[in-house]
């Protein structure tokens, strides 16, 4: 029976994306609340992130864009006084947070029920010690370690083991602190970092090589158990799961261990008392049936999410039922709405998950793959074969791979090294390994990855080599052309190794494409319908495959449905903002009268919950593909606008083989992309922009820095190493630059444009219809331009901007609309000096701040966007609508605590991986909330300052005085001490690490953590001055000592904290804020 | 290029699939039935109860770990789940030539070949399971290349449990407790789950007149095909009826035991075949996922005045278990000794022991 005292339940979610914590608790949360409002339940959602889409109207009922943390979470339950709470659903921060709540007593004194499993199976599954304890009652192995509060002990206990051991903080997300140790050197500076995470450390004996298995459990309050999915990784055991590519179903078990792991994972499930679902996590070696339990997840994870859309069973959505106490016999498979719930999924297909990194956009990172989380996103590819499903993946991840073979040569200096120790193109090493002659006992050697996957790369690598020994596709066997589909080669692939780029490589596939077709090797279309067709079922959740003959699904050919093409992985760039886009174009679509039809491959988002389209194509956003499904589903249009850049890159190839894209033309795309057209369009229309140029020589480029002066901004065609752009600020730089990382030459031009300093950078989100404005926002940078837009901290409306300034803003973008005959989302970046405006950039598509600017406006751009594309006359929202008594604040999240060695710096190119918008009723409120969503606490000891150049440190001495008056101890470096003596600001003289044997260090102060909170501001964007604050700002990370390194923002923040205290902030939702 | 050798699958209704041949090359007919288990191939094919038939596996990847070398001391089997292969053929999508496992001692197609059974991959299983879904179990063939096969033979129309019954009594472990074991087609892990409980077992033929050997419990195995054909096993179970000594049975057994209560059972259109069968204990909450190999099904609307449903079938509400209402007598359409599939249900040998 249902627990009808409930009528109003709280949840809490995940807050910004970050590295360990994606996207997949936007999924978890929304099925939650679905869940939860199916059952005439009020929901009041806590979650800063307004990027998402839980924190949509309609998906929630009230929602607060508060941190989730026990202060405000209390907050919002002293208000709203619900009855139930559920703590699964928002990762391991609301799991941490629900704990310190339960600890503190707060569900006794508002007398809330924690609905699913109770606090206290959370605390035993997360404190490895009872953890463990509990596991030995049932005679359950578990990896034994040694919990220890000191590095004498950490010693002590890895000298009893024996190395190798891993080291793991306890109470971390995804990892955080932990990793491998040799000796004791390793030992020692792991043990330091473990420690300021946690003031407990887990020293255990490492298990690598090993396989890793997981298996996802669900239990009702009657007991009644079922394991959905299992997984297996490819990677053995040494590489954190989220660093792994991963497979389901198991593919090397054998019945007996594929069940005797089953039974394990219930019987531990049943004895810890989870109500709801959970993660079991085995290492299983490879030489017998001996196992090991690595962990439990009390909640919701990234591999549940992967295992809902692995098969087709939505675990958040019946976790979040039977917290409210139903049985799993009560409930329905949501696939074949028949048959209960209570069963395990039979799955007639591969899934392969592939993980995202993007450690290319940090500066010093370590390349090397672990025990410790640094990916940001992942891509599940289905097939029916493993060789179709891995290179489905590779291609997937969207880093230029082709698939596993066919791609740019890689240069891999020791191979047998690069295949030892694990970097993030681990993969592509085996691949030429296997060029190189290498045999799969070979690389099992240096892996110990099972044989099994890797004859089966072996299989993909041989094909290769046959295929490369013909010439031509008429001399191709046509079954040798099959088979080649059959394991995944693209026609891209095809056509390379056949033609080995004697032919342009789209002219070659597409030749392959024609001749494959009228042979009738095209892809079959399968449904997921969690019984491997044993029971007929009306699922839409579709891939295709080549490994079949029939279509499970008849096409109406109605032409009325429309596609839209979803973003892809999540990736620093393009992240759940894009999932929002494309979920609101469906709902629409579907609002309209249309069916909607999606196609992604991105486990963690929401735009592939089946339930959210009337089709959902979990497959590739490659032109081929695409072309495939278009094909097939003959559709009345397709939408490229709200995926990001992935879709937006196919528009011109698309609108060139007749797909009919609604909204703005693929024309005027590819004039706004296209730098040179966009330029000149710019030119034509008197427009300013920044002056720049495409050069090809070292000469020319020296040239036009003379003409423009310094600094520039260079941007290589193609990058050798380091960041993809570079701000460089003297010759000598220019030329470093150029020669070690860019590679100047006519294949690869470098374009170099004016830095422009101390400018304002504004953002123009809007939608037109027929090159006619009808919505927009206009937002300012709280940092001065030369912040990425996508790490930079938003406000909305903008509070600082001359009148004369958005006047002349509105006005060029009506022009750019206009002459780009607009119709849907568009985005443009201004630089606004004084009153002098010039335009950066403009996409022609849905940007990253579009669910941002919409829910802070209460005008869905989106919704309107796609009923301007699907041909609606739509009228413009009321002026008065555009004024709001209350300000947004986009404040961004990074992950550099994951990215060992990255250099905490914000430049040019985007670091960030997530966002919080926050509401406030004045700019101060709204910066407070969101900065301390995105994890900064206030400070309450010392304050560690270098405030950068002249400028920078004048416009600090505001906040510097206020952080005086406040009372807190100010230290400073030597430049800004002297600064600040000379304005009678009181500060203590530290040392810089070069100044060795100066006492007292400022490293020192951070080490025994007098500071609280650093602002170390670089001079300039010198590669000498970046790397003289490095250490500092290292360091500061490393021991999770909150930084800002941008003198604007670190104003914004000190003047915030001085004008309110942390009670102040107003405990208001979302619907609270009127304009 | 790998050169395999086409072959064809030929259906009833005169659907054709083509794919390639593996292990044995020859034509074989059977009738073609479908199983939804992700794992357990050397188990599956070895369960006699596919007697007669050729097995389509939905998993698309088969042959991953091998097939594990096997020993038989006293007519058990160490790893497999009888003497041989009971499938007449295999029916796969993806074959994995190359396998991988510590305890594998030959390929998938090595083993087909030694025991002379045929397999097709590259089959659409998918659609091919869709057909058989929809108009139900049939007859169907696999012809390789230049091999000939006319007809189809209908294997129910055989007693296919007198053909996989053992010939003769065997004995099995030692205790307290002795159980008689009706081999209809046993699964040797039944036999496993009695002998490591410390029962002796004495494995009878199906047709064999135990009620003047001495015994504690009374257990009727699993077995192929149409149970009416054993109508002697019925006519054994009514007397065991009247000495009311403990009986269990599975599978096969649960229908025989029906019967003998005097319920009818009937052909299921294409049978359960799969791990993730879930059944739900009458009268309660408790529900287990099974591991389930059956095409027929106990009508259990006929059941005798005495007798009662004990198990329910969640999916499709056929009976998968009864009981008598105050005799020790009860019975499991499912598999609680699994191998292959989920151990949930392993209980009832333990519920079975006690009442001996």
């Amino acid at each position: 029976m249902i627990d009808t005292k409930i009528t109003k339940a709280l949840i809490l979610g995940s807050g910004a994306l970050k590295i360990g914590e994606a996207g997949e608790f936007d999924y978890s949360g929304s099925q939650a609340l679905k869940a939860l409002r199916e059952e005439g339940i009020e929901t009041i959602l806590i979650n800063p992130n307004i990027a998402t889409v839980q924190t949509s109207e309609g998906v929630a009922d009230k929602i607060y864009f508060l941190p989730v943390t026990p202060y405000f979470v209390e907050e919002v339950i002293k208000k709203e006084k619900p009855q139930g709470i559920l703590l699964a659903f928002g990762g391991q921060t609301a799991l941490n947070c629900g704990v310190e709540l339960f600890r503190n007593g707060i569900f006794d004194k508002y007398n809330l029920k924690v609905l699913g499993t109770p606090v206290q199976a959370i605390i035993d599954t997360e404190d490895r010690e009872l953890f463990v304890q509990k596991l030995d009652e049932i005679n359950v192995k578990t990896i034994k370690s040694h919990a220890v509060e000191n590095i004498d002990n950490a010693r002590k206990a890895a000298e009893d083991l024996g190395y190798p051991i891993i080291i793991r903080a306890a109470f971390a997300l995804g990892g955080l602190g932990s990793g491998f140790c040799n000796n004791e050197e390793e030992l020692n500076a792991l043990c330091e970092k473990a420690f300021s995470y946690s003031t407990q450390i887990l020293v255990e004996k490492s298990l690598k090589g090993w396989k890793e298995i997981e298996y996802e459990v669900v239990r009702d309050r009657y007991d009644n158990c079922i394991t959905v999915c299992n997984m297996e990784n490819f990677d053995p055991l040494g590489i954190h799961t989220g660093e792994s590519i991963v497979v389901a179903p198991s593919q090397t078990l054998t019945n007996s261990e594929y069940h005797l792991l089953r039974e394990l994972a219930i019987k531990i499930v049943r004895h810890i008392g989870i109500v709801g679902e959970c993660n079991v996590q085995y290492a299983f070696d490879p030489y017998s049936e001996d196992y090991r339990v690595i962990e439990v997840n009390a909640r919701l994870s990234r591999s549940s999410a992967l295992a809902s859309k692995a098969t087709g069973y939505p675990l958040a959505f019946v976790a979040a039922k039977l917290g409210l106490g139903y049985g799993l016999f009560d409930l329905k498979n949501s696939v074949t709405k028949s048959t209960p719930a209570f069963f395990e999924p039979a799955l007639d297909y591969i899934v392969c998950k592939i993980p995202r990194w993007d450690l290319s956009k940090f500066q010093g990172v370590s390349r090397e793959i672990g025990s410790s989380m640094k990916s940001v996103g992942e891509v599940m590819a289905i097939g029916r074969s493993f060789e179709e499903a891995i290179q489905k993946g590779l291609r997937m991840i969207g880093q230029g791979a082709h698939g596993f073979v066919a791609n740019r040569e890689i240069s891999v200096p020791d191979i047998d090294k690069a295949l030892r120790e694990p970097t993030d193109n681990r993969i592509f090493v085996i691949s030429k390994a296997f060029k190189k002659g290498y045999t799969v006992d070979e690389i099992h050697e240096l892996t110990k990855i099972d044989k099994w996957f890797l004859e089966k790369l072996y299989n993909i690598h041989e094909t290769s080599v046959e295929l490369s020994q013909f010439n031509d596709i008429s001399d191709l066997p046509l079954e040798m052309l099959r088979r080649s589909k059959q394991q995944g080669f693209s026609d891209f692939q095809v056509g390379r190794l056949l033609y080995k780029d004697k032919i342009d490589v789209d002219e070659a596939s597409a030749i392959i494409r024609s001749i494959r077709k009228k042979n009738g090797i095209v892809p079959v279309v399968k449904q997921i319908d969690t019984l491997a067709a044993e029971f007929p079922a009306v699922t839409n959740y579709l891939y295709l495959t080549y490994n079949g003959t029939y279509n499970d699904v008849k096409y109406l050919g109605d032409k009325r449905s429309i596609i839209v093409l979803g973003s892809g992985a999540y990736r620093i760039g393009s992240s759940v903002e894009f999932d929002w886009c494309s979920v609101n174009a469906l709902e629409t679509i579907r609002k309209q009268g249309w069916r909607g039809v999606m196609i992604n491959y991105n486990p963690e988002t929401v735009s592939t919950d089946y339930d959210m389209c009337d089709r959902l194509y979990f497959d590739e956003l490659t032109y081929e593909r695409v072309m495939d499904i278009y094909e097939l589903e003959n559709p009345g249009g397709m939408i490229v606008s709200v995926g990001g850049q992935i879709p937006n890159n196919l528009a011109l190839r698309l609108d060139k083989s007749d797909v009919k894209l609604l909204g703005t033309s693929a024309k005027s795309i590819d004039n706004a992309e296209d730098r040179h057209k966009f330029s000149s369009m710019l030119d034509r229309l008197q427009i300013d922009q920044p002056r720049w140029k495409e050069l090809t020589t070292l000469e020319d480029t020296f040239d036009f820095v003379s003409q423009v002066g310094y600094p520039v901004l260079v941007r290589p065609s193609y990058v050798l190493s380091g960041a993809a752009m570079n701000v460089c600020s003297n010759d000598s730089e220019l030329e470093e630059f150029l020669k070690l990382a860019a590679n100047v030459s006519k294949k690869h031009p470098v374009v170099v444009s004016e830095f422009i300093q101390n400018a304002k950078e504004i953002e123009f989100d809007a939608v037109a219809q027929n090159g006619e404005v009808i919505a927009y926002a206009v937002s300012e940078h709280i940092e001065f331009a030369g912040v990425h837009s996508g790490d930079a901290t938003i406000q909305f409306p903008p509070q600082k901007l001359y009148i004369e300034t958005a006047r002349r803003i509105k006005r060029i973008a009506r022009k750019i609309a206009q002459e780009l005959e607009i119709s849907g989302p568009f985005n443009i970046q201004f630089l606004a000096k004084e009153n002098d405006i010039k335009v950066i950039e403009c996409n022609l598509r849905a940007s990253r701040s579009f669910p941002f600017v919409s829910k802070v406006l209460k005008i869905n751009f989106i919704e309107l966007a796609t009923r301007v594309m699907i041909g609606e006359k739509v009228e413009a929202p009321s002026k008065s609508a555009f004024d709001l008594d209350y300000v947004g604040i986009k404040a961004s999240q990074f992950s550099f605590s994951r990215l060992q060695k990255a250099d905490p710096v914000l430049g040019v190119d985007m670091a960030s991986t997530g966002e919080v918008g926050c509401i406030g009723d004045d700019t101060n409120e709204a910066i407070l909330k969101a900065m301390l969503s995105v994890g900064y606490k206030l400070p309450k000891k010392g304050i560690l300052l270098s405030t950068g150049d002249a400028k920078q440190k004048v416009e600090m001495l505001m906040a510097c005085k206020l952080l005086l008056e406040k009372g807190f101890q100010l230290y400073a470096t030597g430049g800004t001490h002297k600064f600040l003596l000379e304005n009678n600001i009181k500060a203590t003289l530290v040392y810089w690490p070069s100044e060795k044997g100066m006492k007292p260090q400022a490293m020192d102060l951070l080490q025994s953590k007098m500071v609280d909170f650093v602002v170390n501001i670089p001079k300039n964007l010198t590669q000498e001055e970046l790397e003289n604050g490095y250490k500092i700002r290292r360091t500061a990370t490393d021991l999770n000592i909150p930084l800002i390194t941008n003198a604007r923002l670190a104003t914004a923040f000190i003047r915030s904290f001085s004008a309110m205290s942390i009670e102040q902030i107003q405990i208001k939702s979302w619907d609270e804020y009127k304009s | 290029m790998h050169k395999y050798k086409p072959a064809t699958l030929v259906l009833e209704d005169g659907t054709e699939f083509s794919g390639y041949s593996f292990g044995n090359d020859q034509a074989i007919d059977g009738e073609v039935v479908f199983s939804t288990a992700m794992v357990g191939y050397p188990e599956s094919l070895t369960d006699p109860s596919y007697s007669g038939q050729i097995l389509c596996v939905t998993y698309p990847l088969v042959g991953n770990y091998g097939v594990p070398e096997d020993s038989i001391t006293n007519s058990l089997s160490s790893f497999y789940e009888s003497e041989k292969i009971h499938i007449r053929g295999l029916i796969i999508s993806d074959y994995s030539f190359s396998y991988s496992h510590w305890n594998a001692s030959k390929s998938l197609d090595q083993w087909l070949k030694e025991q002379k059974i045929p397999g097709i991959f590259g089959i659409d299983t998918r659609e091919l399971t869709k057909i058989l879904r929809e108009r139900g179990s049939m007859l169907g063939k696999i012809v390789p290349q230049g091999e000939i096969l006319d007809n189809m033979e209908d294997p129910n129309l055989v007693n296919q449990v007198d053909v996989v019954s053992c010939k003769e009594v065997l004995t099995y472990g030692s205790g307290k407790k002795r159980v008689v074991l009706v081999d209809c087609g046993v699964k040797h892990n039944i036999i496993r789950c009695f002998v490591n409980r410390g029962v002796e077992v004495i494995r009878v033929p199906w047709n064999y007149d135990f009620s003047n050997l001495n015994y504690d419990g009374l257990f009727i195995s699993n077995g192929p095909g149409d149970p009416n054909h054993c109508t002697e096993t019925v006519e054994n179970i009514k007397k065991a009826l009247e000495v009311e000594k403990p009986i269990f049975g599975i599978c096969m057994g649960n229908q025989l035991l029906s019967k003998a209560a005097g319920a009818s059972v009937f052909k299921l259109k294409y049978g359960h075949r799969s791990h993730n069968q879930p059944v739900r204990m009458a009268g309660t909450n408790r529900c287990f996922i099974t591991s389930q190999n059956h095409g027929y099904a106990v009508n259990d609307s006929t059941l005798g005045s005495d007798w009662e449903p004990l198990f329910t079938n969640m999916n499709d509400g056929t009976n998968e278990g009864i009981r008598h209402k105050v005799k020790p007598f009860f019975s499991c359409q499912f598999h609680p000794e699994a191998s292959s599939g989920p151990t949930d249900t392993e209980f009832l040998f333990d519920d079975f022991i006690k009442l001996l």
